[in-house]
Parts: C-alpha cells; sequence; structure tokens
C-alpha cells in the first residue's frame, strides 16, 4: 500500500519534471496575480499592508484552481486512471498519492515564493511568518478539496468553469481562516486561533476528500 | 473460476445484454463476439468491476467482485482500448509503474528483458510519445509477460500490432491458458487455440455478415 502510493508520486513527479511547462504556468500566474496590485495602488505602504492577506489569499485559492483541471484529466485521457481503479490498492490512497504530488507541484513552490513577494507589500517578518505558515497549512487544503470537485466534472464538457463554480464555494472557509490569521498577526492580536482552524481544515480535508474523490472518480469512469 | 448469472446491463436508456449467464474456469479462453455497438467493451468493463451491473451478479471463486473487491482486482489484469501508459515516461518507466500498481513490483532488469521480448529492443528508454502506435500497444501488452494475474481480459488486443506481434500475441495467450489462467477477448481475428479451450459468445441483434 505504502510502496503504491510512494511510486504514484513518484510517477507524477517525474512526469511534472519532464513537462515543467505545467509546473511554471501555476507559479507564474500567482506571482504575477500578487505582483499586479502593487503595481496598480501606487507606493501606498500603508493600503498595501492592509490589503496584502486577502491579496495573496485570493492569489492563491485561484492559482490553485488553475491547476485543478489536469489533475485527472490526463490520466483519464490516456487510460492510467482505469488501470488505477482496477488496481488491487485502496483508491484512496493512490488519490491521496495524486493529491500530494499535485500539491508538491503547485502548491509548494507558492509557499516559498510568498515571503519574497510580501516584501512589495512592505509586510512585518512575523506576518510574514504567519503567511507562510497560513500558506503552508491551507494549501494542501485546497488541493484536496478540489480534487473532489475534479474528480466529479471529469469528462464533462466545460468541465472547467464547472470546476470554479463547485470549489470555490468549499474554498471560503480557507480563504477566511487564512487571510484572518495573518491579519490578526499583523495587528499584534495573534495568529494562532486561526492556524489552529486551518489545521483542523487540513485534517478534515485529509480524512474525507480523498474518499470523496475516489467515489467520484468511480462514477466518472463508468 | 468466473461464474456470471442473470447479468444486465442499460446504458444511458438502452438495454444493451440481459440475463447473460456464463462461466469460465481455469485454462479456458471466453472469445466475445458481436457488431460494434454490441457491448463488449460494456460487458467487459463489467466484468473487471469499472461498471457497476444492472443485474445480475458476478462471482469469482464463489464470492461476489464487488465484495472481494481488492481480492479480485489483484488477479484480473484489463488492457481496453486505451493503452493507459503515460506518454512522457520510457516503456521501461511506464511497465515498472504498472506493475508496482498492481502490487508485484518488478526491478528495472526484468523490465528490459519484457519489453525486448515485445520486440522493443532499442526502444526501451524513449519517451512513449515518440513511439508509434503499434509500439504503443506493445508497450502496454508488455504486462502480460510479468502478470501473475489469473485473469485476463483483453479488448481488441491485436489492433495496431504488426503480424509477428499478433502471432507472438497469441503465443502468449495460448501459454497462459495451458498454465490454467483464463482469458476473455475481443477480437475481429481468428484465435489460433485449440478449439476444446475456447467458448464462444456471441452478444447483439444482428445476424452474422450483415452490415
Amino acid at each position: 500500500m505504502f510502496s503504491a502510493f510512494k511510486t504514484l508520486v513518484g510517477r507524477d513527479l517525474l512526469l511534472a519534471m519532464r513537462r515543467r511547462s505545467d509546473l511554471f504556468t501555476t507559479l507564474f500566474f500567482f506571482v504575477i496575480v500578487v505582483s499586479l496590485f502593487p503595481l496598480g495602488i501606487g507606493p501606498e505602504l500603508n493600503t498595501l499592508r492592509l490589503i496584502a492577506p486577502g491579496v495573496f489569499w485570493v492569489a492563491a485559492l485561484l492559482a490553485s484552481m488553475l491547476a485543478l483541471e489536469r489533475l485527472f484529466a490526463i490520466d483519464y485521457e490516456d487510460g492510467a486512471l482505469e488501470q488505477m481503479l482496477l488496481a488491487p490498492q485502496p483508491l484512496f490512497i493512490l488519490v491521496l498519492a495524486k493529491v500530494t504530488a499535485h500539491w508538491l507541484v503547485t502548491g509548494l513552490p507558492l509557499v516559498l515564493m510568498a515571503p519574497l513577494l510580501g516584501l512589495q507589500y512592505d509586510m512585518a517578518t512575523d506576518a510574514l511568518m504567519a503567511m507562510v505558515i497560513s500558506l503552508l497549512l491551507g494549501t494542501p487544503a485546497l488541493s484536496l478539496i478540489g480534487a473532489i470537485g475534479a474528480a466529479l466534472t471529469l469528462g464533462l464538457r466545460g468541465g472547467g468553469v464547472l470546476v470554479s463554480l463547485l470549489v470555490l464555494p468549499l474554498y471560503i472557509p480557507v480563504l477566511i481562516f487564512g487571510s484572518g490569521a495573518v491579519e490578526a498577526t499583523a495587528s499584534g492580536l495573534g495568529g494562532q486561533g486561526h492556524l489552529s482552524m486551518l489545521g483542523a481544515i487540513l485534517v478534515l480535508s485529509l480524512l474525507f476528500a480523498p474518499i470523496a474523490s475516489s467515489a467520484a472518480l468511480r462514477i466518472s469512469a463508468e | 473460476m468466473l461464474e456470471v448469472s442473470g447479468l444486465a446491463c442499460v446504458r444511458g436508456d438502452r438495454k444493451l445484454f440481459s440475463d447473460l449467464s456464463f462461466s469460465l474456469a481455469g485454462g479456458e479462453l471466453l472469445h466475445l463476439h458481436g457488431h460494434n455497438g454490441s457491448g463488449k467493451t460494456t460487458l467487459m468493463r463489467t466484468l473487471c468491476g469499472l461498471i457497476k451491473e444492472s443485474e445480475g451478479e458476478i462471482h469469482w471463486n464463489g464470492e461476489s467482485i464487488h465484495s472481494l473487491d481488492e481480492d479480485f482486482t489483484r488477479d484480473v489484469v484489463y488492457i481496453g482500448h486505451k493503452n493507459g501508459i503515460k506518454d512522457d515516461l520510457t516503456g521501461v518507466e511506464n511497465l515498472r509503474v504498472c506493475t508496482a500498481l498492481d502490487g508485484y513490483p518488478i526491478t528495472e532488469s526484468q523490465a528490459w528483458d519484457a519489453l525486448e521480448k515485445m520486440g522493443l529492443r532499442g526502444h526501451e528508454d524513449l519517451p512513449s510519445r515518440v513511439l508509434s502506435q503499434g509500439q504503443k500497444r506493445r508497450v502496454a501488452l508488455a504486462r502480460l509477460l510479468v502478470n501473475r494475474a489469473k485473469l485476463w481480459i483483453l479488448d481488441e488486443p491485436f489492433t495496431a500490432l504488426d503480424v509477428a506481434a499478433v502471432d507472438f500475441l497469441q503465443s502468449i495467450i495460448r501459454s497462459h491458458i495451458e498454465a490454467g489462467g483464463m482469458v476473455i477477448l475481443t477480437t475481429h481475428q481468428e484465435v489460433k487455440i485449440t478449439k476444446e479451450q475456447v467458448k464462444e459468445l456471441q452478444l447483439g441483434w444482428k445476424e452474422a455478415g450483415h452490415v
């Protein structure tokens, strides 16, 4: 079971390395969206500090959305998904492996890039720390929740738009607690409460999202 | 031992087949016949559990395939119209990933051997996207050489293969049958195998020879 998990994560990382364009689109999308705001608003540091948490989190949400489409679609088209469904392994483990690889490729780079981008917003060090921790807890949850939507809309025409409508409302709690954590830290209240909630969301989605996605995949593959 | 009783399958509003019963024991091959659209692929996907049957039951060694779940899928290998190989991986990588997911990892040299036997010498470490249709098919079919599954479900395995590869695949199928395995396949070609071991099943409503 664990070796199947490792194999699938390894395979998807290898595929991502061979197709680096996919890897960088999400990251560059995030970088550009986040960088557009200081350019548009101008060097008004107080305003920038105020909007930074919201901008970062909305950009992370949209970037994660953008990458969702490819999560299962390619496997579905080339038949690898069929073989996953027929593999003598628990399907939720395989789904978890796909999501893990997907997060490592599309989520983790955003987290690592965030402190650098935060400099444009004149964010304080503790706020930057809170941003990184909140993104580290929040983006895996986004990938997990998004996997349900991606599995449900597999093989549908116009699935890309539908998946946004399905998944974005589910992202709202992550957005609220994620940007809340950064705001609370910046205003000196301490973001522990928000971060704990984010952690709870992550644990819940770790438990339920792979099972829900597996069920959705079985239906989509019929 | 695969037993099917009273199987029916509805796709959309259309009933493809109903009240289908047969059994398949070790050392037997089931050759599915039927015109285009008669439900051969649907039947195969139902038998391996990808599609839920509308009515009827499928038993593997006396137990329902849905309650057996992983114990059933471990015994089955299904190769459908889609090869299930990744275009950006080499043949060796594809084969090793497939077998690892199937639960019996093979070493790199075993993978090289299997691909060489499949007639892919010199192409083992090329990304599959540069291979021809027939060569991709060979990569997918190389799984059969290293597989320990008892039941092979092969949907049109001979498409895109050249004459030599068809002969080789037939010999693999023959030796699998002789070793006590089971094969279910659809093909519009003649299967060169002893008649006693072959069961035939006709699907569809059109008579043979009519378009």
